[in-house]
């Protein structure tokens, strides 16, 4: 859902949206109380499904990339249990070629629902932190130049918040292969096709890299 | 060639690392100063909130009729002074539309017209508040007659608070308006405030349309 006072511009829309609803609801009230009653309750369904369906389809603000200076290449690597997979480091490599790499790779803290909603994610950073050390250690072992961070525990989410910090030239996703991984069963390398203006990358690594821990055994529905 | 990994996790179960907060977490999608007067505006919704169903509740479920109810002093309804209020309402209607024009003007660099802006909307502002005053004492009831003259009062008097404390803010924001506070780069103190005066421009119409007109 969209917040209707995320900035004044919108506050001021949503003055005369008001006025618009309240002036119906008092158009059919002077018929007729029910009538009134029945407004009131059509205007607020219709609202109440038109906020909910905008805000699927709501769409980040596109950030244009600073200029790197010449022969740089940032590469955003967002990846989870797959981080340190062969597949992975492959890849990376033959994207650096040539160039200055800067290599960014995003673990999200995936968590299971309950302990989203009850903002219990400790445990959660804690594995993903551990994750991102281990994959780390397997670039350094292999040569590549890499920070890390731990990331929301939406992958989206994640992604959107490197981009802003990071300002990659290209995005990299590690998943599972098809038949296991849950990100592409909730479409992520799609929606952030979709959603980001960058040259997206999905990588499959069929078995993880031997030291990796893996994710939180509940299926991490975010 | 190196890898490092930033500080973020670090802490659980090492020692002293315990004693200091977690790194802070925080979505870029929307600026914190936006998320403080968001949480705020909620908070003042569960407030309206509040009073709105002390209002329901003597008029639904104490099931009086005829609604306003009879006035024991006088044995006649009470009356709603409907066109002072409507007249008070497009008065602060009036006052979004210059708050905006405030805004939409630092926006571009128009100083001018965020500074006139900003006096007419405090103008607007104080009309409707002593508007408001005015009305109080022209009512021929006050707080103690009946259950209905006190959720009048109640809600009226909150958003009449809320104008003030509005008011408080947009002098503060003019303050600094006229001293050159601002820019079409960082102007997030008239984007807060402005989100802030449209919110009690939108609860006087929810105010209105149910304590006067419904």
């Amino acid at each position: 859902m969209r917040n209707p006072f995320r900035t004044e511009e919108e506050a001021f829309r949503f003055v005369w949206l008001t006025i618009l609803y309240s002036g119906l609801i008092v158009a059919g009230s002077f018929i007729n109380a029910w009538v009134g009653l029945g407004v009131f309750v059509v205007e607020t369904a219709a609202v109440s499904w038109w906020i909910l369906s905008r805000g699927r389809r709501e769409r980040p603000v596109r950030q244009i990339p600073p200029p790197h200076p010449e022969g740089e290449r940032r590469i955003l690597v967002v990846a989870n249990e797959t981080v340190g997979g062969a597949e992975l480091l492959d890849e990376i490599r033959r994207r650096s070629q040539g160039v200055k790499e800067h290599v960014l790779v995003v673990v999200p803290a995936l968590n299971s629902p309950l302990k989203h909603w009850t903002s219990d994610e400790d445990d959660a950073r804690e594995a993903a932190q551990q994750r991102l050390e281990a994959s780390l250690a397997a670039m350094r072992k292999s040569g590549i130049e890499a920070r890390g961070e731990v990331g929301d525990s939406d992958p989206l989410q994640a992604i959107e918040d490197a981009i802003r910090t990071f300002a990659p030239d290209e995005l990299i996703i590690s998943t599972h292969p098809p038949e296991r991984s849950h990100w592409l069963e909730r479409n992520v390398v799609g929606s952030a096709r979709e959603r980001f203006a960058l040259p997206v990358t999905h990588v499959v690594v069929a078995r993880a890299e031997a030291g990796v821990p893996a994710g939180p055994e509940q299926a991490p529905s975010r | 060639m190196s890898a490092a990994a930033e500080a973020h996790g670090h802490g659980h179960g090492h020692g002293d690392a315990n004693l200091h907060p977690p790194p802070i977490h925080y979505s870029s999608r929307i600026a914190p100063q936006i998320v403080g007067i968001f949480l705020f505006i909620g908070s003042e919704i569960m407030l309206f909130g509040s009073f709105f169903t002390v209002y329901f509740f003597d008029r639904v479920v104490n099931n009086t009729h005829p609604w306003p109810p009879i006035d024991p002093s006088t044995g006649h309804q009470f009356e709603r002074p409907w066109f002072v209020a409507l007249v008070n309402t497009c008065i602060l209607v009036t006052s979004s539309f210059t708050m905006h024009w405030a805004t939409v003007s630092i926006k571009r660099n128009h100083r001018a017209g965020l500074q006139a802006g900003m006096v007419l909307t405090i103008l607007l502002g104080l009309t409707f508040l002593l508007t408001q005053v005015i009305e109080y004492h022209r009512l021929g009831f006050n707080t103690g007659d009946t259950s209905f003259a006190a959720t009048f009062f109640g809600l009226t008097g909150l958003h009449g608070c809320h104008v003030f404390i509005g008011l408080v803010i947009l002098t503060v924001m003019a303050v600094r308006a006229f001293r050159g506070h601002f820019s079409p780069e960082h102007h997030h103190g008239i984007e807060v405030g402005g989100i802030y005066w449209h919110f009690v421009d939108v609860m006087w119409i929810v105010v209105y349309v149910t304590v006067y007109i419904l």
